[in-house]
């Protein structure tokens, strides 16, 4: 499986992401925000970090990027594109995700494992996974998702709540809420699912020595149902 | 404006040493020439009341690239990969305006690191406050926080440890230190000599501005009740400009058309340019009309004292200038060719094509002045007689709950957690533990680093508290299974100008330099902090020790916290019981007096030996030092992170149960041994002819001892953790 991850000046878990794609197999090349086009890709990913400092709103002058047309076009003809992190919230500055991430609800940055629960199965990121819950990191000033009612409504009529923050044992509720997110929300899809943003990061998870393994899961996941 | 000697006053500087200024120059020098003189002879960067007494420090070692002198310190560990790490303090600014002053002390120590070819892999700290129920305290902590994370987090560089205390002495005067360590290859370091004549010097990174101007200066003096007013001096950070700034560099040094290079720090670009100079025995000419500025109309005076960040000066080979600039245009950063080097030995500044100043290179540098400075030794305070009657209406199970919820002793998850301490994928120890660890990417090393300081010790008696500390770093490293390489110093003291602070200094560097030989655990870097002081009152003496250390492979790497039910626990090292400056004694007994703990250098270095011998041979499955708050308190900190209890043997010969589960006796550790090893493991302390008690053994979920302690683990977690959070919130 190919993929590309775009680094814009201000990305930096672009080399994790690098890392770990590539780890578990996937044919992985580094897109320069300044290009013009993406090498051909089954998957683009859209990293952690700060894009061009995010003093604006976070990810808002990357959604106008020279890079972000490709990644829009290749979205709306049914590609892969994940956005984590900071990636995540540029998808939603795009228009490709609903809703907004604002700061955290106790206004800290924030830095520690979550459980978060898989709320649908019936997409090509998730499709045949061995577990409901998943225990993830994230590490985040701006995760709070917030959306209209009716956006809100809207993701819910879809199944396009990827994931949300929950107990190890899948409960969910205000304590397993770390920042403050509109319904536990941790990770959205676009109508098609073809689409995903979330604030969790699978890549610092990859090996025992580090936080935990189940980011192995995700990436393995996504490679077998491209098979 | 005419130059006098109440400008030069004005300017920080002493009557004397402006009649030598003028004596050297052999005219009044003009008011940029003033300005040049006054960032170059302060006490940040001149270094006049320490030199005389750094000369003394133990630099050498044959894991040692490069001491102290330049940009940062570089180890070998080994295969062509070295370590750059530096401390630094940037307590002045922090303490006027926690957010940036914190920030740009991160921002600045990254830089020393990678403009030396390393790319930082880890961030640490070490942050002092005043008493938690000062005004202050709460507020200056929130915002150093925040301006900590802030940056490193930004950048990408996991925060990996640190160290938080709270002390009266510093309600007028934080302390805010931060260290950071890079990764480089041995053949590919650079370094801030200048070499060679009319060689294209170069400004990148960001715009010079207004900010930071008298910054160098503001640092060496003490604050009085106008501190306000001296907001405009602390520089503004701008994280997202400095990783375009590492990018950039990091780009341009793979291949050699660099010289040297130099960030612009306290002093600006007077002190960079200064400095290549002075270590290529080179003059510098600097047309000041080419330097990229961010306001208007700014003065040669301005540019040359303004301490805006996220500036590198580059001395670049000739020809290269092309190439140099295509790189830092895909960046986005300014570059300009604003000089040359020169045979004059001056340095000359231009500007709108007059030449504004010329002064000699080495009056600024060499020829500064150097202070021998009268101090006073502090005598060894007597031993105090505690009345042990007294101690029988204390509960044991009470005090450890009392000590684990000290402001000292209690969990700093809160500070923590707002750090990013697991991007670039490789933090395989969090902040927490005794050290924080980070692999060698790609590889099967990893580096351990920790930050310690003790003031309680060194204000009793400064001789022994130096060397506490320098032993303090070496145990933190060998608990998380790492050899201890190198370290750096970040050395926080009152005004030099009086006896007893410079005594206090005089005393802390002879104990580090003492300890440091004697380890094999060379300094390779630091800073010196004087007038941490507000309105007369000094802090107490605080060096600050940032020790790396190598793990060869990092499966071996230990924690603190108990593994499995069953497994035996030692005591590793003897316990006389010394409660004299102890946590027990301050927070039980409200007693302050008394000397610190003996250092016995020998066992020191033979214990810790032992340890790294056991962790080596995979003989044991936790460790920790015994410090603060003695052994009841390390094993506690055990069960806690472990989720585990520890059932305490009945101890034979013991005279007194809290001078031996309180006592902060030095050189000591607790291990976690599986029963399989035991044997093993007693022939190796035997070898050694270390001593050691058989504390006990892990259990399910509480701290058993006698009829006097049982106490189950989420009790004492509650204790432990949620001090820092309740304290914020209030």
């Amino acid at each position: 499986m190919r993929s590309s991850v775009i680094i814009f000046p201000g990305s930096n878990c672009d080399r994790d992401m690098d890392v770990a794609l590539k780890k578990f197999g996937f044919k992985n090349q580094m897109v320069w925000h300044n290009d013009q086009s993406i090498p051909k890709s089954d998957l683009i990913v859209l990293p952690g970090g700060f894009s061009y400092g995010d003093y604006l709103r976070c990810g808002s002058i990357a959604s106008k990027s020279k890079i972000i047309k490709s990644v829009i076009d290749f979205a709306n003809s049914g590609g892969l594109v994940l956005g984590i992190c900071n990636g995540f919230q540029i998808l939603t500055e795009t228009g490709l995700l609903n809703g907004i991430l604002q700061q955290n609800k106790f206004l800290n940055f924030i830095c520690c494992n979550v459980f978060v629960k898989v709320k649908d199965k019936q997409n090509k990121y998730f499709k045949d996974l061995k577990k409901d819950v998943l225990e993830l990191h994230i590490a985040h000033n701006e995760g709070n998702y917030f959306c209209s009612d009716d956006e809100l409504k809207s993701l819910e009529d879809n199944n396009q709540i990827a994931v949300t923050y929950c107990g190890k044992d899948g409960s969910e509720n205000e304590t397993t809420n770390p920042n403050g997110a509109i319904k536990n929300i941790a990770g959205i899809f676009n109508k098609n699912k073809n689409v995903l943003g979330m604030m969790p990061h699978p890549e610092r998870m990859i090996d025992k020595y580090l936080s935990g393994e189940d980011g192995s899961l995700f990436f393995k996941n996504i490679l077998d149902n491209f098979k | 404006m005419e130059v006098t000697e109440a400008v030069a006053i004005d300017h920080g500087l002493k009557k004397e040493e402006f009649s030598k200024i003028c004596e050297l120059l052999k005219r009044t020098p003009n008011l940029t020439e003033l300005a040049i003189f006054s960032a170059m002879w302060n006490e940040h960067c001149s270094y006049k009341s320490s030199r005389k007494h750094l000369k003394k420090m133990h630099t050498k070692g044959k894991q040692v690239i490069q001491g102290p002198g330049e940009n940062a310190g570089v180890i070998d560990i080994g295969d062509d990969d070295a370590i750059v790490f530096k401390i630094e303090s940037h307590n002045h600014p922090s303490f006027i305006e926690p957010y940036q002053g914190a920030a740009t002390g991160v921002g600045g120590i990254m830089r020393d690191v990678f403009t030396m070819g390393a790319r930082p892999i880890a961030n640490l700290n070490s942050i002092h406050f005043g008493s938690p129920q000062h005004k202050k305290t709460r507020n200056l902590l929130r915002g150093v926080v925040k301006g900590i994370g802030g940056y490193g987090n930004c950048i990408g560089v996991p925060t990996i440890a640190g160290q938080t205390t709270f002390d009266e002495s510093y309600n007028g005067n934080i302390l805010v230190n931060a260290m950071t360590l890079g990764l480089v290859n041995k053949n590919k370091i650079f370094y801030s000599k200048a070499a060679g004549l009319d060689k294209p010097v170069i400004y990148v990174g960001s715009k010079t501005g207004r900010d930071g101007i008298h910054g160098a200066s503001m640092a060496s003096a003490t604050f009085d009740d106008k501190i306000e007013e001296k907001k405009p001096t602390v520089q503004v950070g701008d994280p997202f400009t400095e990783k375009l700034l590492l990018e950039a560099c990091l780009e341009l040094m793979a291949d050699n058309s660099i010289i040297a290079i130099q960030d612009m720090g306290a002093a600006g670009l007077t002190s960079s340019s200064v400095e290549m100079a002075s270590k290529g025995n080179l003059g510098i000419e600097l047309n000041l009309s080419e330097v990229p500025c961010r306001e208007e109309k700014m003065t040669p005076y301005e540019i040359m004292l303004s301490e805006s960040q996220e500036r590198m000066l580059i001395v670049l080979e000739k020809g290269k200038e092309e190439h140099a600039k295509k790189i830092f245009d895909k960046w986005n950063l300014d570059f300009a060719v604003i000089g040359k080097t020169t045979n004059s030995k001056n340095i000359e500044l231009i500007f709108d094509n007059k030449k504004v100043a010329e002064i000699p290179i080495d009056l600024l540098a060499e020829n500064a002045p150097i202070y021998d400075r009268p101090w006073k030794k502090t005598k060894l305070p007597q031993k105090l007689k505690f009345d042990k009657d007294e101690f029988k209406s204390l509960k044991l199970s009470d005090c450890i709950k009392k000590i684990l919820s000290n402001s000292n002793i209690s969990d700093k998850k809160w500070i923590w957690d707002q750090y990013d301490h697991t991007v670039m994928g490789d933090t395989i120890q969090k902040p927490g533990g005794d050290a924080g660890v980070v692999r060698v990417h790609g590889t099967n090393k990893a580096v351990a680093a920790s930050v310690d300081s003790s003031a309680l010790y060194c204000f009793s008696h400064p001789l022994t508290g130096g060397k506490q500390i320098v032993c303090e770093s070496y145990r933190n490293l060998i608990s998380v299974g790492a050899k201890p390489i190198a370290i750096t110093n970040c050395l926080n003291f009152g005004n030099p100008e009086k006896e007893k602070n410079m005594g206090e200094f005089v005393e802390c560097v002879e104990g580090i330099t003492e300890a440091s030989k004697y380890l094999d655990f060379p300094v390779v870097s630091g800073n010196v902090s004087f007038y941490n002081e507000t309105k007369d009152k000094g802090i107490k003496p605080t060096p600050t020790i940032g020790g790396v250390g190598l793990i060869s492979d990092y499966q071996q790497m230990l924690t603190m916290d108990f593994k499995t039910e069953g497994n035996l626990v030692y005591v590793i090292g003897k316990t006389d019981g010394h409660l004299d400056q102890s946590i027990f004694a301050r927070e039980l007994l409200n007693e302050k007096k008394g000397p610190p703990p003996t250092v016995n250098l020998f066992n020191e270095k033979n214990i810790g030996e032992t340890v790294l011998d056991l962790s080596r041979k995979n003989l044991i499955v936790s460790c920790h030092d015994v410090s603060l708050g003695g052994i009841l308190t390390a094993v506690s900190k055990m069960c806690i992170k472990g989720k585990k209890g520890i059932t305490i043997n009945t101890l034979k010969g013991l005279t007194n149960k809290y001078e031996y589960f309180f006592g902060e006796d030095q050189a000591r550790y607790i291990i976690e041994i599986p029963k399989a090893s035991l044997k093993k493991v007693n022939d190796i302390l035997n070898k050694y002819s270390v001593h050691f008690d058989e504390l006990g053994a892990v259990n399910g979920q509480s701290i058993e001892y006698k009829d006097d302690i049982n106490l189950p683990i989420e009790e004492l977690a509650d204790a432990h953790k949620y001090w820092l959070k309740k304290y914020m919130d209030s």
